[in-house]
Order: C-alpha cells, then sequence, then structure tokens
C-alpha cells in the first residue's frame, strides 16, 4: 500500500496547541438508577471543581452513548467519541464500571487582522484512538497496580472506600499524564529487554535463587539493568504494569538526585569487609536512621485465582535494580531490611560491575559505529519485547522522541491497518519530503522504520529495509 | 557408630600357617608373597600369593637359617639368603637345572643386608659397603655382575613399583641415596639428606628405617619420614614428612602432615592417602595430599577425617576347627605384633594373615560437613562415582537454607573434572586425526577415571530422581537445574538436550511458561532441532511456543524444510514459499506439497497465485509451464481449468 501523507502547514504567527486531558471521570449506572440520586453514580471527577449538574449532565451523555451504541453491536460497545473540540474514551474495566477521558483536540490558533478575535482550528484527525485507549487502559492498570480492583475496594469498605481510594490514587497520578507525549509505544506498552550474554544471564539467575532460597518470604523478584529489564518473576501482564511504574516513575524520580552529582546518595556502605553500592529505592532511604520507617509500597499481583497483595521492595546497585515481592501479610522488619542490604548489596553491586563490563566487550566486538542510522520501533507481541531507536531517554516528564509528530501519526495509523488484519503485511508509506516511513507485521511481531533518503525508490526502500532486518533481527523468524 | 569407620581390612586376608619356633614367616613386597618356611625348608616352604590361590609349595635342603627368601619376577628363580657373605639360587624353570647354585658379594669383609629382584633374572645385592647388580643365569647357574657401586650402607629400602633402593649412608644415617634400576641398568639419583628434629653429639646413627617408608602417591615417588616428637624442638606433635622423589632432579620436601600426637606410628597408602596408625590409641587418621589448606602457605596437612579405629573384624573360622555354631573370633586390631609393609598391606604373623587396608567413602560423607572439601576428598579416590553420585542426590534433600550456593559449588568442583576430560579427549582425537606425531610419541587415550561425572550420570542418577519428587518446591527444582546448566556453561561444556528436556518438562509442569520463555529468550536453552519440536508440540498449550519455534528453527539455519513444514501446517502457504524463496530453495521443493496446502484453504486467489508461481517456475527451469508426471500434480491442474478455465493456464514462451 502506497499512501502519500499531506504536508505540515507551519506558519510564523500561528499558536499551536497539543491535546490536553479535559475531564477524566468514573462511574457506575447501578449506583444511582432512580431519578435524583444521579450523583451516586460518579465515583470519581476530574477536575473536582466542575458544577455537580454539570458532571451528572457528562455522565449522563456518556452512558446513553454507551447504551445507544451498544444496540448495534452488544458485544462491543462504544470505544470513543469524535467531537470537533475534543474526543472521548470510553472504557469499561470491570463489569458496570466505567472510565472516561476527554481529550481536547490539538488546535492551531491563527491570529486575525484588526483585533479581531484569532481563529481557532481543530485538527481532529491527529490524535488516534488507539494511542489513547491504550493510555486510558493504562490509567486503570495502575490503580489496579497499587490498589487492587474497584469490586475488591468496595467490598473492602463500600463505595466510600472505592472513591477515598481513586481519589488519592487519580488525584496525583493524572498530574503525570503527558497526553502531547503518548504515541505508538503506548499501545504496545512493550518492555525494553536488556541484551545480555547467557553466561551472565545465567549468574543473574543464580543470583536472584539464592537470594530468594535464603530469604524465603521474597516471593517474585524482578531484574532490571539500565531501566531495561532481564528477569521477571510476575506474570508478563503484571510485569508489563510494574515495568511501566518502574520506569516511568519510579527510576526517573530517584535517577535526578544521582545525576544532580555531588550530593549523589551513591556513596559505597561498607557490609563485612565488601564496599557495596546497594541501597533502597522504596522504603528506607537510610538503615541506619533509627527513626526510619519499615514502609515499603503494596502492589496487586494476578495469581491465577484472584489477587494478591505484595510489598514491593525496590533495590538498586550501580545500574542494576531488583524488585522483591513479598507478601503484604507479612510485617517486614529493620532486621529483615538489613539481613537483605547485607546479603544483596556486596553481590549485586559485583554483579552489576559484571554486566556493565559484559555489555562494554559486547558493544565493543559489535562495534560502536555500527548503529545504525535506521530510526525504527520494534515490537513483538509474544514477549511485549519492544525496541525503539526513535525514542530518546524516557523521563517521568516527557518522553523525547527524534521524529516529527507527524511521522509518528503515520507510525500509529500503520498499526492500526495492521491490527484490522490477522495476515502478516508490509505497508511502506511516502511521506514528507526524504521521509518513508515502512511497517512490517510478520505473525506477533511489528516493525516500523522511518528512512530519510534523498530521491530514493521504493525498491531501494524495500531493500534497505531487507538489510535491517538482515543486521537487527537475522536470530528471529522475521518474514521477508 | 560403626557406619563411621572409614579403614577397613580385605574381607578375605591370605591366609597362613602362623609363625612359630618351627615356622620362619618372610614377605617380599616385590611379589607380595609370603613364605612360611618349616624347619629351614627341610619339612617344606609354603607360598602364599597376593590373591591366596596360587599358593606354591616345596621342600629345600636345610643348608641352616634363612635370613631371607624371594622369588624372581614370575617365579622363575628363587634366591634364599642364609649367610652373611653369600645368597643362594634355586630355579624353578621347567626343564632346567633344580639344583642350588650360590653367589658371594664381591666386596671382601662386606656383610650382604639383603637382596632385591628388579626383574625375572636381574638381581641387586645391598651389603654394608655398597650395590652389587647382577643377571642370573639359569641355564649356566651363575651370575655376571653388571654394575656395583661401593659405598657405606646402614640399611636399605626397596620400593618395587619403581624399582627405587634407598640406601641410608653416613653416620646419622640420614642421607639417603636412591638408586633406580631398568633392565640391566642401574642409575644414581640425587642424594638427599633428612632434616633430623635433632643432631645427635657425638654423631651416632639417628634415622632408623622403621621411620621410613616409600611409596607412589598421585603417580609421583615419595620418601615418607616419620618425625617424631621432641621436646627440644618444641613441637605439639609427631609429624610426616613427604620428600617428593621425581626421576630426574633434585629430591624436595614438599608435605608436612601433622599428627598432633605422640607414641608409636606406622605408615600405608591406600588409594593415595596417606594412613598413619597410631598404635596406643589404637586409631588410624589419613592425610590427602591434593587436598590443599588454604590457610597455609607451605604444603602443611590437617588429617582430612577424625581419627578413628580400623572397622571392627572377626576372623572367619575355617577348616576342621570351625564350628558352625561357634562365632567367629574378634581380631585383634593394631596388635604389637602387626608389621605394616607398603603401600596397603598389614600382616599378622603370629595369627597367619595378610590383609590389604581399603578406605570407605560412604563414611566420610557424614564425618565431613564441608560439601566442598568433601567433593574435593572423593574426586581423587578411585571408587568415588557411586558415592559422589548419592552425595549429590543426598545434598538436593535437605530443605536447608542456604543450600544454593553449596550446590553450586558443589558443580563446579565436578564439571571442572569433567571439563578436564573432554578436553583431554577433545585433543587425543585432534592428535589421533592428524596422524602419528613427528616426536614419535604415540598417544596415549586419556583415562577415563570414576571422577568424571558427565551430565548422562548426573541426569539418570540425581536430576531426574529429583525432579520426580512431590515433597521438594518446584522453585527449588528448577533452581537447581539451572545452577546446573549455570556450571555447564561456564565451563564451556555443551549441554545435552536432555537436560533442557527435564527444565521444559518442570516448567511447563507448573505452568511457567512466562519463565520458559524468558530462558528462551536469552538464549539459556540453545537451539537444537529436537528442542524446536518440543517447542511445536507445547503451542496448544502456550501459543507462544509457535514463534519461539520458529525463530530457533530460523538460528539452526538447517531446518529450512521444517519451517517449511510448520508454515504449511498452518496454512501460510504463501508465507512458506516466501521464506523459501528467501533463502533460495525454491527450485528444489515440490508442488505438489505446496498446491496441496493452497487447496486447503479453499482460498481460490492462493490457489491461483502458486498454481502460476510453479508454472513460471517450470517455464523457467524447463522451458514449459506444465508439470512433469513425477510431479504429479495432474489433480492440481485439472482443479485449476475447472476454477479458472482452460485459458487461464501458462502459455508456453517460445523464443
Amino acid at each position: 500500500m502506497l499512501m502519500i501523507s499531506p504536508r505540515m502547514a507551519a506558519g510564523m504567527q500561528e499558536k499551536q496547541y497539543t491535546p490536553s486531558l479535559l475531564n477524566f471521570f468514573i462511574y457506575n449506572p447501578k449506583f444511582g438508577p432512580r431519578e435524583g440520586e444521579e450523583e451516586k453514580k460518579i465515583l470519581f471527577y476530574h477536575p473536582s471543581e466542575v458544577e455537580k449538574n454539570e458532571k451528572i449532565r457528562n455522565v449522563g451523555l456518556c452512558e446513553a452513548i454507551v447504551q445507544f451504541t451498544r444496540t448495534f453491536c452488544p458485544s462491543k460497545p462504544a470505544k470513543s467519541l469524535h467531537t470537533q473540540k475534543n474526543r472521548q474514551f470510553f472504557f469499561e474495566p470491570e463489569e458496570n464500571f466505567w472510565i472516561v477521558m476527554v481529550v481536547r483536540n490539538p488546535m492551531v490558533e491563527k491570529p486575525n487582522k484588526e483585533g479581531k478575535p484569532p481563529t481557532i482550528e481543530y485538527q481532529e484527525e491527529e490524535i488516534l484512538d488507539t494511542v489513547y485507549g491504550a493510555v486510558l487502559q493504562q490509567c486503570y492498570s495502575m490503580y489496579k497496580l497499587f490498589n487492587g480492583t474497584f469490586v475488591r475496594a468496595m467490598e473492602a469498605g463500600g463505595v466510600e472506600l472505592l472513591t477515598q481510594k481513586l481519589e488519592k490514587f487519580f488525584y496525583r497520578y493524572l498530574q503525570t499524564l503527558h497526553l502531547h507525549s503518548c504515541d505508538l509505544l503506548d499501545v504496545f506498552g512493550g518492555i525494553s529487554f536488556f541484551p545480555l550474554d547467557k553466561m551472565t544471564y545465567l549468574k543473574i539467575q543464580s543470583f536472584v535463587n539464592r537470594v530468594e532460597e535464603s530469604l524465603r518470604l521474597i516471593k517474585y523478584t524482578a531484574f532490571l539493568y539500565n531501566d531495561q529489564l532481564i528477569w521477571s518473576g510476575l506474570e508478563q501482564e503484571d510485569m508489563r504494569i510494574l515495568y511501566k511504574y518502574l520506569t516511568t516513575s519510579l527510576f526517573p524520580r530517584h535517577s535526578e538526585p544521582e545525576l544532580a552529582g555531588r550530593d549523589s546518595p551513591l556513596r559505597p556502605e561498607v557490609a563485612g569487609n565488601l564496599l557495596h553500592y546497594g541501597r533502597f529505592l522504596t522504603g528506607p532511604s537510610n538503615l541506619k536512621d533509627p527513626e526510619a520507617k519499615f514502609r515499603f509500597p503494596r502492589i496487586f499481583v494476578n495469581t491465577g485465582d484472584g489477587y494478591e497483595e505484595l510489598h514491593l521492595i525496590v533495590y538498586k546497585a550501580m545500574s542494576a535494580a531488583v524488585c522483591f515481592m513479598i507478601s503484604a501479610s507479612v510485617e517486614l522488619s529493620r532486621e529483615f531490611c538489613e539481613q537483605l542490604d547485607g546479603l544483596v548489596g556486596p553481590q549485586l553491586t559485583l554483579l552489576a560491575s559484571d554486566i556493565c563490563e559484559q555489555y562494554n566487550v559486547n558493544r565493543r566486538i559489535s562495534g560502536p559505529d555500527k548503529e545504525p542510522q535506521f530510526k525504527f520501533i520494534y515490537f513483538n507481541h509474544m514477549n511485549l519485547a519492544e525496541k525503539s531507536t526513535i525514542h530518546m531517554r524516557k523521563t517521568a516528564s516527557v518522553s523525547l522522541t527524534s521524529v516529527h509528530p507527524d511521522l509518528m501519526k503515520i507510525l500509529g495509523d500503520i498499526n492500526c491497518d495492521f491490527a484490522r488484519v490477522d495476515e502478516d503485511e508490509e505497508i511502506i508509506v511516502k511521506a514528507m519530503t526524504d521521509y518513508w516511513v515502512v511497517g512490517k507485521k510478520s505473525d506477533q511481531r511489528e516493525l516500523y522504520v522511518i528512512l530519510n533518503q534523498k530521491n530514493a525508490n521504493l525498491i531501494e526502500v524495500n531493500e534497505e529495509v531487507k538489510r535491517l532486518c538482515a543486521t537487527q533481527f537475522n536470530n528471529i523468524f522475521f518474514l521477508d | 557408630m560403626s557406619e563411621e569407620h572409614y579403614l577397613e581390612l580385605c574381607e578375605n586376608p591370605v591366609q597362613f600357617e602362623n609363625a612359630s619356633n618351627v615356622n620362619n614367616v618372610f614377605f617380599d613386597e616385590a611379589n607380595k608373597q609370603v613364605f612360611a618356611v618349616r624347619s629351614g625348608g627341610a619339612t617344606g616352604v609354603v607360598v602364599k600369593g597376593p590373591d591366596d590361590k596360587n599358593s606354591i609349595a616345596f621342600r629345600m635342603d636345610d643348608k641352616g637359617e634363612v635370613k631371607c627368601i624371594k622369588f624372581s619376577f614370575g617365579n622363575k628363580i628363587l634366591a634364599v639368603q642364609r649367610t652373611p657373605k653369600s645368597v643362594d639360587f634355586i630355579n624353578f624353570i621347567p626343564d632346567l637345572p633344580h639344583l642350588e647354585y650360590s653367589q658371594e658379594c664381591k666386596s671382601k669383609n662386606a656383610s650382604v643386608l639383603g637382596f632385591c629382584w628388579t626383574n625375572w633374572n636381574e638381581i641387586v645385592f645391598i651389603t654394608d659397603q655398597g650395590i652389587e647388580f647382577y643377571q642370573v643365569q639359569p641355564d649356566k647357574r651363575s651370575l655376571k655382575l653388571l654394575k656395583s657401586q661401593s659405598i657405606n650402607v646402614n640399611w636399605y629400602m626397596y620400593c618395587p613399583e619403581t624399582s627405587v633402593i634407598l640406601l641410608s649412608t653416613t653416620v646419622q644415617g640420614n642421607v639417603l641415596q636412591p638408586f633406580s634400576f631398568k633392565s640391566a641398568t642401574m642409575s644414581k639419583m640425587s642424594k638427599f639428606e633428612i632434616e633430623l628434629p635433632v643432631v645427635p653429639k657425638p654423631a651416632k646413627l639417628s634415622l632408623s628405617e622403621r621411620d621410613i617408608a616409600v611409596a607412589t602417591i598421585y603417580g609421583q615417588l615419595y620418601v615418607m619420614y616419620l618425625k617424631h616428637h621432641s621436646r627440644v624442638a618444641n613441637s605439639p606433635g609427631a609429624e610426616v614428612v613427604l620428600y617428593h622423589l621425581p626421576r630426574e632432579g633434585p629430591c624436595k620436601k614438599t608435605h608436612v602432615l601433622k599428627l598432633n600426637t605422640t607414641g608409636k606410628f606406622a605408615l600405608n597408602v591406600v588409594d593415595n592417602l596417606v594412613v598413619v596408625h597410631h598404635q596406643s590409641s589404637q586409631t588410624s587418621i589419613i592425610f590427602d595430599i591434593k587436598l590443599k589448606d588454604p590457610d597455609s602457605v607451605l604444603n602443611i596437612h590437617q588429617p582430612v577425617l577424625p581419627a578413628l579405629s580400623i572397622h571392627p573384624y572377626k576372623i572367619p573360622l575355617t577348616g576342621p576347627a570351625a564350628v558352625a555354631s561357634q562365632a567367629p573370633v574378634r581380631c585383634e586390631l593394631y596388635s604389637s605384633t602387626w608389621s605394616v609393609f607398603q603401600p596397603d598391606i598389614i600382616i599378622s604373623a603370629s595369627e597367619g594373615y595378610l590383609w590389604y587396608l581399603q578406605i570407605k567413602l560412604q563414611p566420610a560423607v557424614n564425618l565431613l560437613q564441608d560439601k566442598g572439601k568433601l567433593m574435593d576428598f572423593l574426586l581423587h579416590r578411585r571408587d568415588c562415582k557411586m558415592v559422589i553420585l548419592s552425595v549429590c542426590s543426598q545434598m538436593l534433600d535437605g530443605g536447608e537454607k542456604g543450600n544454593l550456593p553449596v550446590v553450586a559449588t558443589v558443580f563446579d568442583k565436578l564439571n571442572l573434572v569433567y571439563k578436564d576430560y573432554l578436553e583431554a579427549e577433545q585433543s587425543y582425537t585432534m592428535a589421533v586425526e592428524s596422524g602419528p606425531s613427528r616426536g614419535g610419541i604415540t598417544h596415549r587415550r586419556p583415562v577415563r577415571t570414576q571422577a568424571v561425572i558427565d551430565q548422562s550420570d548426573m541426569y539418570t542418577h540425581v536430576l531426574s530422581v529429583f525432579t520426580e519428587r512431590k515433597d521438594v518446591s518446584h522453585r527449588f527444582v528448577i533452581a537447581v537445574l539451572m545452577e546446573y546448566i549455570r556450571s555447564l556453561n561456564q565451563f564451556q561444556i555443551t549441554v545435552q538436550h536432555y537436560l533442557y528436556e527435564l527444565v521444559i518438562k518442570t516448567l511447563v509442569h507448573h505452568n511457567l511458561f512466562y519463565m520458559l520463555h524468558q530462558f528462551l529468550q536469552y538464549h539459556v536453552l540453545s537451539d537444537s532441532k529436537p528442542l524446536a519440536c518440543l517447542l511445536l508440540s507445547l503451542e496448544s498449550t502456550y501459543p507462544p511456543a509457535h514463534q519461539l519455534s520458529l525463530d530457533m528453527l530460523k538460528r539452526l539455519s538447517t531446518a529450512n524444510d521444517e519451517i517449511v513444514e510448520v508454515l504449511l501446517s498452518k496454512q501460510q502457504v504463501l508465507g512458506a514459499l516466501r521464506f523459501i524463496r528467501s533463502v533460495g530453495g525454491h527450485d528444489n521443493i515440490s508442488a505438489r506439497k505446496f498446491l496441496d496446502a493452497a487447496r486447503q484453504t479453499k482460498d481460490q486467489l492462493l490457489f491461483y497465485t502458486i498454481f502460476r508461481f510453479f508454472e513460471q517456475r517450470n517455464q523457467r527451469l524447463r522451458g514449459s509451464p506444465n508439470f512433469t508426471p513425477g510431479e504429479h500434480c495432474e489433480e492440481h491442474t485439472t482443479y485449476f481449468k475447472q476454477v479458472f478455465g482452460e485459458q487461464a493456464l501458462m502459455k508456453p514462451l517460445t523464443v
């Protein structure tokens, strides 16, 4: 399929507004079925200052749309509503619980002459359902990770507890939503894996097994290096959301003081006669502090039958981070933390420097200059592995991409096309001036390549992508 | 606690007539024969061999008291010493005269201390003034002097295994001069001095032959010196000092074995272990010179196991005296009438028994708590395999905390030995393949000792049993399997498929598919066709296994046919065709196979495409789009015509 994308018009005096969050609310239509009790349906509403009647109106409208569209397709209720100014996303994560997110469309403000108010042009087609639908689902998953399901809160303390929990969680969480920088990667919600040789990987396995054996309280362990996953004892879906939390929230929060320089907390601890750099990212920041609290965040994970509540201990030494998960029914003591620190700290420090060394060796072998000039995103639905050379370092506040948003939009469009059919496909798009965008889907894998080659033709682009596959993906079955 | 005794006397001792005033008993260390000489031989000489089966009995004239009596190798010639000046010989070779002949020592005024056979017809006389090396000519009933050497000798010692004679020289007797013998040649080795604890003044003979023993340990010749406790030197106990005697080069003091006690001792060497018997406490201790104490720079060794007595021994009553109801008599161990010979012989002349001392490994397992040290110890023993495997099973047994590091250490120790053997085997194979070497050295196939515990041993005796156990958590099972795989990888040993299968089986059994996925992602389970097929079979329970399997087949690069089969079975006909074309195999594939698969999809457009592809291939390869009869595609051609009409068939291109 060959498509030509529209050129971008960027006037000098124009003012561009990125998509932003207008409303976010959660309701359950069963909670106030009678007239005059509509307010009871609303479990959470952002912004909270909105007048009550407007809240009720908006919720009612959503309810009506969902009900109305259901008549057309009972099994697949409406997912989004497009309007000129905004777009609404509906999501029913648990029966009768609806989360709605309203996003204002991006717009361009064009100044008018003679003091007239500027004309506003809404770019209704610039945002993608898949991207924001995924963002909405992520909101729920994140809530669930730290609070369990809605139903669970209901069972524990009724609507009151649920609204409290929602308020507490989403008040902060919504502030961290950066809707303008959401893209294809949010759709994938993938995990970046750290490339590692077999021997070092086995050493990590050995380390994890030993720690789990000596600290029997530990139920699950996950191992990351450089913010990339190496080992997960959790199931894939749980790891996916935990990974999201770690890489977009916890790690960036802690890396900032490290990057700040001299006053970094990276002072080696001395345990026995071994120097180590281990420290807790969750729980006590300083074990020696007599006032230290041994409270850790609690998370909920899926364990076959029902949910399991766990303490989340994140412990880091240099670039290696390990998550230890312990049943929440256990009270964690200072002694336990000290024991963990003494056991894990030295071993992890050693392991981290081993991995670093191995990583550098491998990089030297493959050669730094062989870094491809290709910009690509790769995703495998099977193991959620994602790889992007388009995205720069992800931080808490922004996800930086090295390509124009228009190109990212094309990637999103291709992804939507892929989602429609089951078969393997290949789509090549000629984008602005020198850009070509190629999307390939083979079995469960998707690859998106952005090429910037002057005067390249379709055949040359095809050849170029083949070359990329041969060098970057030669060890997987990826149909040409 | 009899299970603790780690030393025992062999079950079937060599029995002989006990020593008495009419019966003299002699022992020949070279042939391990016991001679019972009654009345100087007149009433009979009975010789019992090492395995008690072949005893020889004969008579000889009583020509005076026998001082020493020994057969040459193969019992060809008997040598008897009756006087201080000469040795008498009797041929035992059929067809040769049986009459005795005699040889007097060459040096005047010398007296013969003894003699040693170094071959079937070569003998060395040791006199107080030197040694004389003779060749016996049984047919001529005479001896020919090959070589002699003058040297003052206090006493001598012979190591038959290496044909080395050690002479004690100088006044104090502590300078030892070794000679080695090999088919008619005698060579003098470099002499060395034993450090005495106290130097006596005036000088007098201070080194007794009782305190010296010679034996080979780990294939090397050692002189063991029992250095008694001396109050002057303020040492806490006696020691055994080992001097390494190489074939060439100087002798060096290499090991010190700390006995931590004083008294009367005797030495044996069993399975390369130095056994020290202590008479007053009736116990023995063992030392392994290969077990290094990491804390000491010098090779100072402590006993491997606590001092314990030899396993109690009951004398089986045989012969006419034996009555069924009579209980066997308990034998007195560490008796003062015992004589100890190298390497592993204990003789009780008064009771008429010769035993071999043996080591039992099983008790060591309980006595040595440190599993790493235990493995070091066991790996050097001869019959260690089953004990090692049982230790492995046992160690996986206990739910003790902190077991994994121990497991890892043990695996590493086993695999180091395993790898050394594999490497030796490999270089042997390579050497053999490259033909005879220029130096004319013949390649020796490496000996596979019992200490080589390979993957199949481990699998059969330990791991497969262990993974079946219901009382062990699957986490521990997987941890152990991964630890073993890690250890094998660390020593660059190719992991066998059945180990991977065991890992997969365990993971699948506990529904740990994501774990399996991660292992495969990091190539912990190495690629192979069987593994890929195993994964394919898991697809119904774990769909991602399909992708994992295809990836693996792709990486193998020798499994293109399999990939095509997999894709066709998934009705991905076009995908299969594109794949085989990308690897350049599309000229050799069976058209029928693809057309069958395309028909099955019931997708007519697909069938058309595939059919057309093969028509084009036919055109290109044979100049005609038609299928040959051998391709068995008639059915598909008919179908094609039915659906798309005859005119849709490709027309042959004419050039």
